[in-house]
């Protein structure tokens, strides 16, 4: 079971913990969620999933067919659509079910994903993280990537060889983070720790795969 | 900055700081923990510095303790500091004493106090 929560990032800030050690914390809104679609494996879909909305959009910037579909199980119209799947039927929640900040208890555990800042071409230094060449001792050749590749034997250079190139604005995961606040009432998760993405920009926020959620829940 | 951003950094801030700048004499309050017991201990000294803004704010106290210089950062909202209190206010035109660090013997553990005259023997 994986139901996880759209959300965007509003911006990180820093809590005290019971013990007065500062922890950094992005904070996330996971307001307006709403369940969409229950596809269960028994019926026409022949899994077991739920579509999750987020983020409200006026009817008339919606195009005929998405409305139809959001009229179809009588949601409101939403920008963005999200499938978790889920084991078997029986762990499907309600398809009125609340979806919120309430999903996740202090101190669990979560997978963050987001599409990180973009930064343009970019060089193998800051790419790859490649070492470059000294600055001094008459060398000249600074923040290059050095050989690519051997003489005759290849006679090619290795596809997915590092280079230069567009980097950043990849989907990216970072697992294990921990929940240090659940706020329903705001609707807002504290996430330790930093998330990919520019401020306001959408994440996913699930259950670590890697680690088990708390016995009480 | 995001309102709810501002509303739980609202929380966390303390409303009760008293009103100190760098050259002020202050005594912190430290709350320290030894094993289950919490008591209070006092750092006293000159503050040399304040740094950051709203939740991130922090202050440096310098003092001399045994013959060497001693420097605390302290975070001004952290619950580990208990209470500041201001002993003396001091006349400074510098807002970093890090001049103070140079210093050696009584130079180095005094600044004008507030109102002292002008032209009074360079503390």
């Amino acid at each position: 079971m994986s139901i996880g929560l759209i959300g965007r990032k509003l911006g990180m800030t820093q809590v005290y913990n019971d013990k007065g050690e500062a922890i950094c914390v992005t904070v996330v809104d996971v307001a307006g969620n709403k369940i969409v679609q229950v596809k269960q494996s028994a019926g026409k879909d022949g899994y077991s999933a739920i579509q999750v909305g987020f983020n409200d959009q006026k009817e008339k910037r919606m195009t005929k067919p998405a409305l139809g579909h959001f009229k179809k199980h009588g949601s409101t119209p939403k920008t963005i659509l999200r499938e978790f799947r889920v084991g078997s039927d029986e762990q499907l929640p309600a398809a009125d079910a609340e979806l919120g900040a309430g999903l996740f208890a202090n101190g669990q555990h979560v997978d963050v994903i987001g599409t990180t800042k973009g930064k343009g071409f970019q060089g193998v230094m800051k790419r790859h993280n490649f070492g470059g060449q000294p600055a001094t001792h008459g060398h000249m050749m600074h923040r290059r990537s050095g050989s690519i590749g051997c003489r005759l034997t290849p006679g090619l250079v290795w596809k997915n060889q590092k280079m230069p190139g567009h980097d950043g604005v990849d989907r990216r995961t970072v697992q294990n983070l921990t929940v240090v606040q659940s706020r329903p009432e705001d609707g807002v998760l504290l996430i330790s720790g930093a998330v990919p993405g520019n401020k306001g920009s959408i994440v996913i926020v699930r259950p670590a795969k890697k680690k088990p959620a708390p016995a009480a829940k | 900055m995001s309102s709810i951003i501002a509303k739980i950094e609202k929380e966390q801030s303390k409303s009760d700081i008293p009103e100190f700048r760098a050259g002020d004499s202050v005594k912190i309050h430290t709350r320290v923990v030894e094993g289950d017991k919490e008591r209070i201990q006092i750092f006293a000294g000159i503050v040399i510095s304040r740094k950051g803004s709203g939740l991130n704010q922090a202050f440096t106290v310098r003092k001399i303790s045994y013959g060497e210089g001693v420097e605390r950062v302290f975070p001004l909202h952290s619950p580990k500091v208990a209470k500041i209190e201001v002993t003396k206010q001091g006349r400074v035109r510098r807002a970093r004493l890090h001049y103070l660090r140079g210093r050696k013997g009584k130079s180095a553990v005094m600044v004008k106090e507030q109102g002292a005259q002008q032209g009074a023997e360079q503390a």
